[in-house]
């Protein structure tokens, strides 16, 4: 029997167990997809609200603004890059500027420092590329940046360095009473535990529903993005966002933490939680929006576009804690949408906290210190790539070439705790793939190393598990199945 | 910790067919310090997965293919000992022509160069550069990777296939799948005219009996995991999708052959300045880039058609790095070279005379910016004319040329520049 199954390996289940796993228990994740952080966690803007933006009073407010402020000593443990190069939240008109005045009397009562708001000549002295028409803007120093993957991926490995399992490609379909405990019904048998945190993203409510009186409505909410090219963040340093609507924080452009730019997202309620296209209207959309805040923005330096579903619940807060009018040992994290990143830590703080608590479980006396992720080889200079090769000569081959990502690295990538068995878990491990060919030349290479780490045959390598098979069957098979 | 630069005389990036000319020339040149280094395992760059024939035509004057074309480079390069190195990976390339490498086998390590020639090729444009909404799913294939599956490594990406974009690559693997099994349903292509070469529509797709859609794009994919259909529309004349125009294609595979950009992130971080019509290095006619000793060819400074061109163009850039680090590098007047109506991206964009009585020719290389029957394709020192030449069809898919004789050249110094022209009408 478990002491504790956390289900769904997104950045809010990631960091549940990995405060977890400072307390004596058996505790286990359960993913349905093949690698931890494949839904909303993959796919959003990455960025660390200071917390201007939540109603005060909610728990929305209270976690983001401490959230927010446990993220740089947290990216530094786990070797995440972190950044925190500010935020303007941009007005237009009188409307907009009464807009940001709210906003800014937020940000006081929610206890974000150091806003201010700004006017005109010192918004384009600090970004020069913003259409000169904007009249004030909400000057937030505090707002970060975090590859939202990065810290999942990190979450997990120091959680599964601290003996926590991560049980893969195990979709959990339900879940029953039974003495001392719950019966997780899933795709591969039944694990009995003692307590079990709901950390299914879009899937929240609906397992949320089959055990609690109180039902919930999740609107899985679309969000279409374009990636950039590096060369053209030379544009702007800081997250630029316009006032807020009903829908969310609206179209933002901002640099990511490895210097590409990221414009978007729409904001569409979908009915499909696995929708995650993206549409030509949509993209438009993004275009048509981020040109009022970037009238010189162009689609030339596009690198690809996707889209991510965000987790809405119908009543706009988090709901977190133990299930209403469930039995013991119902726990849940559900609706976080943004700011959820932000939120993240410690929502997995007070979360994981509460579990081990109300189970008794025992602190443990010592945890072995995280292994940082080492510095990627593209960041170093030149005394550490030189040390990094005597350490080890595969850092001597270069396997993506646009993201001048090591075969060291990739083999550590596959290595790792939690480590990537697909294209695209060493995609958002490494960057290998996420440059400006997206794969073109490294791809054959990368399913070799994923044959030899892995022991599997290229036609059984997929993009992300599942069906996505990168190859369909060697030359001869083919012809074979022909002649038949 | 700080390494002790290596010098050499001139150092040549990548190994392909202009790597591999350049540095027999600049050998024959009388250079004996030269180092090739190539990144993947191998030399012979691309055409090691060209399997097909049609290579070598104008150079050899017989049909090879391309690992056989390439054969014969690496063999005079062995002849002539030239030290290439495989699984070098350069770093960074800067202005002093100082260039830093890394490889398993020898490490970090820096190389202070009297000459560099940029040689490194070109990549496929991806997906994500078209903007194509829809699911991100397995399936999807630059054609060239597709290419390099099939032919290096013997595994099928697919088995019933749509082709966007009807460059040479494209064409190309609509035939090897065809004869590897697979179906390929259709060609679609976003231009009224085919990118490709005119030979590689008759043997690859019509021999076959794929349809090529002209003025059609991809405008949705469909599948969560594996491809499982695109759908594809007519566009308009501003390549814009009408709608009602759709058709669904239920495939596994989309291979994408919809353009080459030459790849010029070293030439960028050694200062070299880029000409915005070809995405390569601005070159003068002994191929030397923006900075003195720099040197670019092949298709890193322009997108070919034709190796053989890759391979003529190569060996300029050979003997004019070997003629800099002897200290005869070409001095003289720059006169710039300018696209006139209907040309795009000529090559090179300046043009030194010596004082000294002309010996050369230069031919032009430019693409027409879209389909000229009955042309004329006029060459002119600021207004005057200085050639005129009749040409029955041009088109974007095929690299046009316009050769000035010594004689011309000699006309043109006291030019202010020069330009290329398409123009409907002969020209006195």
């Amino acid at each position: 029997m478990y002491d504790v199954l956390v289900i769904g390996g997104g950045v809010i289940g990631c960091a549940v167990v990995r405060q977890l796993s400072r307390y004596v228990g058996n505790i286990a994740l359960l993913e349905r997809s093949q690698d931890v952080s494949e839904g909303a966690s993959k796919a959003n803007s990455g960025i660390v609200h200071a917390g201007y933006d939540a109603e005060p009073g909610s728990d929305k407010a209270r976690l983001n603004v401490k959230g927010a402020r446990m993220y740089s000593a947290l990216c530094r443990e786990l070797g995440v890059p972190y950044g925190q190069p500010g935020a303007l939240v941009l007005g237009f008109d009188e409307a907009d500027r009464s807009k940001i005045e709210k906003l800014y009397q937020q940000s006081l009562q929610n206890g974000v420092e150091g806003c201010r708001i700004i006017s005109k000549d010192e918004i384009l002295a600090l970004e020069p590329n913003i259409n000169p028409d904007v009249l004030a803007a909400l000057h937030v120093p505090g707002s970060g940046l975090v590859s939202p993957y990065e810290i999942t991926h990190a979450l997990a490995n120091a959680a599964c360095h601290n003996g926590v399992s991560f049980i893969m490609e195990t979709e959990v379909l339900d879940m029953q009473p039974i003495k001392g405990g719950w019966s997780i019904k899933t795709n591969k048998g039944s694990f009995d535990t003692r307590a079990f945190v709901n950390c299914a993203g879009v899937y929240g409510a609906c397992l949320h529903n089959k055990i609690s009186p109180r039902k919930l409505t999740m609107i899985p909410r679309r969000g279409q993005y374009y990636l950039m090219d590096r060369e053209n963040t030379l544009g702007f340093t800081m997250t630029i966002f316009q006032v807020p609507t009903d829908m969310g924080k609206g179209v933002l452009i901002s640099p990511t933490t490895h210097g590409n730019l990221l414009i978007g997202p729409t904001a569409e309620d979908i009915d499909d939680p696995e929708d995650a296209r993206t549409t030509a209207e949509g993209l438009s959309d993004v275009l048509k929006k981020a040109a009022k805040t970037w009238p010189g923005i162009t689609v030339r330096s596009v690198i690809t576009n996707f889209s991510g579903i965000r987790a809405h619940e119908a009543g706009g807060d988090f709901v977190i804690g133990a299930v209403d009018g469930a039995a013991d040992g119902a726990f849940e994290a559900i609706g976080i949408e943004s700011p959820g990143l932000s939120a993240a830590p410690a929502i997995g703080e007070e979360l994981g906290d509460w579990v081990a608590y109300s189970l008794q479980l025992p602190m443990k006396a010592y945890m072995p210190p995280v292994q940082p992720k080492p510095k990627a080889f593209s960041h170093m200079n030149m005394a550490e790539r030189q040390q990094a090769f005597h350490q080890d000569p595969d850092y001597g081959r270069i396997v993506c070439r646009c993201e001048t990502v090591t075969e060291a690295e990739v083999r550590a990538a596959i290595r790792e705790p939690v480590g990537a068995k697909n294209l695209d878990g060493i995609k958002r491990r490494t960057r290998a793939g996420m440059g400006r060919c997206q794969g073109g030349f490294c791809g054959p290479r990368v399913v070799q190393l994923l044959c030899e780490e892995l022991g599997l045959k290229p036609e059984q390598v997929t993009k992300f598990g599942g069906k996505s098979q990168i190859l369909l069957g060697t030359l001869e098979d083919t012809l074979k199945e022909e002649n038949t | 910790m700080s390494l002790q630069s290596i010098p050499v005389d001139i150092l040549i990036i990548g190994a392909g067919p202009a790597g591999l000319a350049a540095a027999i020339s600049a050998r024959e040149a009388g250079i004996q310090s030269i180092l090739v280094l190539e990144r993947e395992e191998w030399q012979g760059g691309i055409l090691r997965q060209c399997i097909h024939n049609g290579f070598g035509l104008h150079r050899f004057q017989v049909e090879l293919t391309g690992p056989e074309y390439a054969q014969r480079d690496i063999e005079k390069a062995k002849e002539l000992a030239l030290d290439i190195r495989i699984g070098v990976t350069v770093l960074e390339v800067r202005a002093d022509k100082e260039v830093t490498a890394i490889s398993r086998e020898y490490g970090l390590q820096v190389f202070a160069a009297k000459a560099v020639i940029l040689a490194m090729g070109c990549r496929e444009r991806p997906r994500g550069a078209l903007a194509i909404p829809g699911t991100r799913c397995a399936g999807i294939f630059s054609a060239g990777t597709a290419q390099r599956y099939v032919n290096l490594e013997g595994y099928m990406p697919g088995k019933k296939v749509v082709i966007l974009g009807s460059g040479d690559i494209g064409l190309i693997m609509a035939r090897r799948m065809t004869l590897q099994g697979a179906k390929v349903l259709a060609c679609v292509e976003l231009m009224p005219y085919s990118s490709g070469l005119n030979r590689n529509i008759v043997q690859c797709l019509q021999d076959y009996d794929i349809p090529l859609y002209l003025s059609h794009t991809v405008v949705d994919i469909h599948g969560r995991e594996r491809l499982e259909a695109v759908t594809v529309a007519q566009v308009d004349a501003q390549r814009k999708p009408i709608a009602g125009t759709e058709k669904r294609f239920d495939c596994d595979t989309l291979l994408l052959s919809v353009g080459l950009i030459p790849e010029n992130e070293l030439s960028l971080g050694a200062g070299v300045a880029l000409s915005p019509a070809t995405n390569g290095a601005v070159v003068d006619n002994s191929l030397q880039t923006s900075v003195p000793g720099i040197f670019a060819c092949g298709n890193v400074l322009h997108v070919h058609d034709l190796v053989d061109d890759v391979s003529a163009e190569s060996s300029v850039a050979g003997r004019a790095a070997a003629a800099f680090v002897q200290g005869n590098a070409w001095q003289g007047r720059s006169i710039s070279v300018k696209d006139g109506a209907g040309v795009r991206g000529t090559v090179p964009q300046n043009i030194i005379l010596p004082d000294a009585p002309i010996d050369f020719s230069i031919s032009f290389m430019f693409r027409p910016d879209q389909v000229y029957r009955n042309h004329y394709v006029v060459v002119k020192a600021d207004d005057q004319v200085l050639s005129c030449k009749k040409a029955l069809i041009l088109t974007p898919g095929e690299m046009a040329s316009a050769p000035l004789s010594p004689k011309l050249l000699e006309q043109c110094r006291q030019a202010k520049s020069l330009s290329i022209e398409i123009s409907p009408e002969k020209q006195v």
